[in-house]
């Protein structure tokens, strides 16, 4: 355990550990099945000093920030407004657990035949994937505000804008940041498999070419890029996280 | 209360339907881009009564199955070992935490190099997706029983698997359960995803061929079929679930 004390160190271990495991299946599957870490990082570094790789980067950026936006924009709004209410979020839980369960996959042709092909299905399937559970926990997390708390900036007669700010944020920011967290990885992956079956740009695509070519170090390369990236951007969340909770505990 | 609640939830899924009825039927909406609700209905209708997909429909459901039943085993078996042991944990956790920003579909191909073209992958992918969803349940439902149940279980020489397994998991039963409705969710999306890339069959692949065919009347009662399937086993566990929770409350 001491071994792990230091800040990171348990990151940099499980990220040795990964490398050993992916050479180790390397080893048994056999070049035709998985690229090394070796020829992969190769690989990667070859396409990161090149220009096309980036067009493909940038198109895949772009979708998820605009994906993002829309999935944290939109399930704060429907979390917010149905957790304020008893009867709104009671009417709400079941329909959105519902709609949490289901394979939005099998969506994508109606996606497709909605928006087309293009950066608008990729927003359209990315935002699908994230915006339910930033509403859920969002909507938990107004339910879980203490009454007293509500009845108290009743009495003090504040503004709504005034309640939200002073109360409400304070209150649920910590479960609305999990909720934000899942919903990050979730729209990650929404806007990658959009790419992968309904656009001719992005490292979606990509991946799926190169899948369809068997060219395992594309494949390889792409899948490093997007875990380091939601790595370092949910590690990131969860620390702020950690640091709300603490903060609202002391 | 109860009644009004359920009558807004009816209303909450009736209005938008009614109203794509609508806006199909007044022609404001291409039956190309998307034909009516209840010819969906019709069409499914249709499809399960003349019988030809019943081996594509057996088939994905068979496949979800086993990788939800070996996802719920292995994950309830690996978190209650990962719970142990404090270095394994810190080491997993930030793996787990950003497991589903993951690409699996994505060792689609490694997978069919290992286990061959079928059902395996598909079967695999679909247990990648829900196994850490139940490891993470587990995890954080061992973590919710107080400690005088496991002292008292040491008091009785209970050994660590007879704690687990008669004191701690019934204990944790609610977070588990949170774990196997997430599971039963990844494991659809996993089967159903992975037959939509690469697969000859399976109803992802009956789907995916229909779109390409742009044959609606097949496609939409499929998709229908699907989100009908997922809904209709959340909303059962959803209702054990509950059940469950209630009569643990009566039980003190």
């Amino acid at each position: 355990m001491k071994l792990l004390q230091p800040p990171g160190a348990a990151a940099v271990l499980l990220t040795v550990i990964l490398l050993a495991a992916w050479q180790a299946v390397f080893m048994i599957a056999g070049p035709l099945a998985i690229a090394s870490p070796a020829s992969t990082f190769a690989y990667l570094v070859q396409q990161l000093s090149g220009p096309d790789f980036w067009v493909h980067v940038w198109a895949t950026g772009q979708a998820f920030l605009i994906a993002l936006l829309i999935a944290i924009a939109g399930g704060l709004a429907i979390g917010l407004v149905t957790g304020l209410s008893a009867t709104a979020s009671q009417t709400a839980e079941p329909l959105l657990m519902a709609a949490n369960s289901i394979p939005k996959i099998a969506l994508y042709p109606v996606v497709l035949l909605l928006f087309g092909i293009g950066l608008p299905a990729k927003v359209a399937f990315g935002a699908i994937h994230g915006i339910i559970p930033v509403a859920i926990f969002a909507m938990n997390a107004c339910r879980a505000i203490p009454p007293v708390l509500l009845k108290t900036s009743a009495v003090l007669r504040l503004t709504p804008a005034e309640r939200i700010r002073s109360v409400l944020l304070p209150s649920a920011l910590p479960d609305i940041v999990t909720g934000i967290r899942l919903g990050f990885a979730l729209t990650l992956i929404g806007t990658i498999l959009g790419e992968m079956f309904g656009s001719k740009s992005g490292l979606g695509y990509l991946l799926m070419t190169a899948i369809g070519l068997q060219n395992t170090q594309m494949i390889m390369s792409v899948t490093v890029l997007l875990i380091a990236f939601a790595a370092t951007v949910s590690t990131a969340l969860l620390a702020w996280e950690r640091r709300l909770r603490q903060r609202r505990g002391g | 209360m109860r009644n009004r609640v359920a009558l807004y939830r009816i209303l909450a899924v009736a209005i938008p339907l009614v109203l794509i009825e609508l806006a199909c039927r007044l022609g404001w909406i291409s039956r190309l881009t998307l034909p009516p609700p209840s010819q969906m209905v019709v069409g499914l209708y249709g499809i399960l009564a003349s019988g030809r997909m019943n081996a594509a429909i057996l088939e994905t459901l068979k496949n979800v199955l086993l990788a939800f039943t070996g996802s719920v085993v292995v994950g309830v078996v690996l978190g209650a070992a990962i719970h142990r042991n404090a270095v394994a944990r810190r080491l997993l956790e930030p793996l787990f935490s950003t497991w589903y920003a993951v690409p699996v579909y994505a060792f689609y191909p490694l997978l069919i190099v290992m286990f061959g073209l079928g059902d395996r992958p598909e079967i695999l992918i679909g247990f990648m997706l829900a196994v850490v969803a139940v490891i993470t349940a587990t995890l954080s439902g061992l973590d919710s029983v107080p400690q005088v149940l496991i002292k008292t279980a040491r008091v009785f020489r209970l050994g660590p698997v007879r704690t687990a397994w008669q004191v701690a998991l019934p204990y944790a039963a609610p977070h588990l359960f949170t774990g196997v409705k997430l599971a039963v969710a990844y494991s659809f999306i996993g089967v159903i995803g992975a037959e939509f890339i690469m697969s000859q069959s399976g109803l992802g692949y009956e789907i995916r061929y229909a779109y390409d065919n742009l044959d609606n009347s097949v496609m939409y009662p499929l998709i229908v079929l699907v989100l009908v399937v997922a809904v209709a086993v959340n909303m059962t566990l959803d209702a054990w679930d509950r059940m469950l929770r209630e009569r643990r409350g009566a039980g003190r």
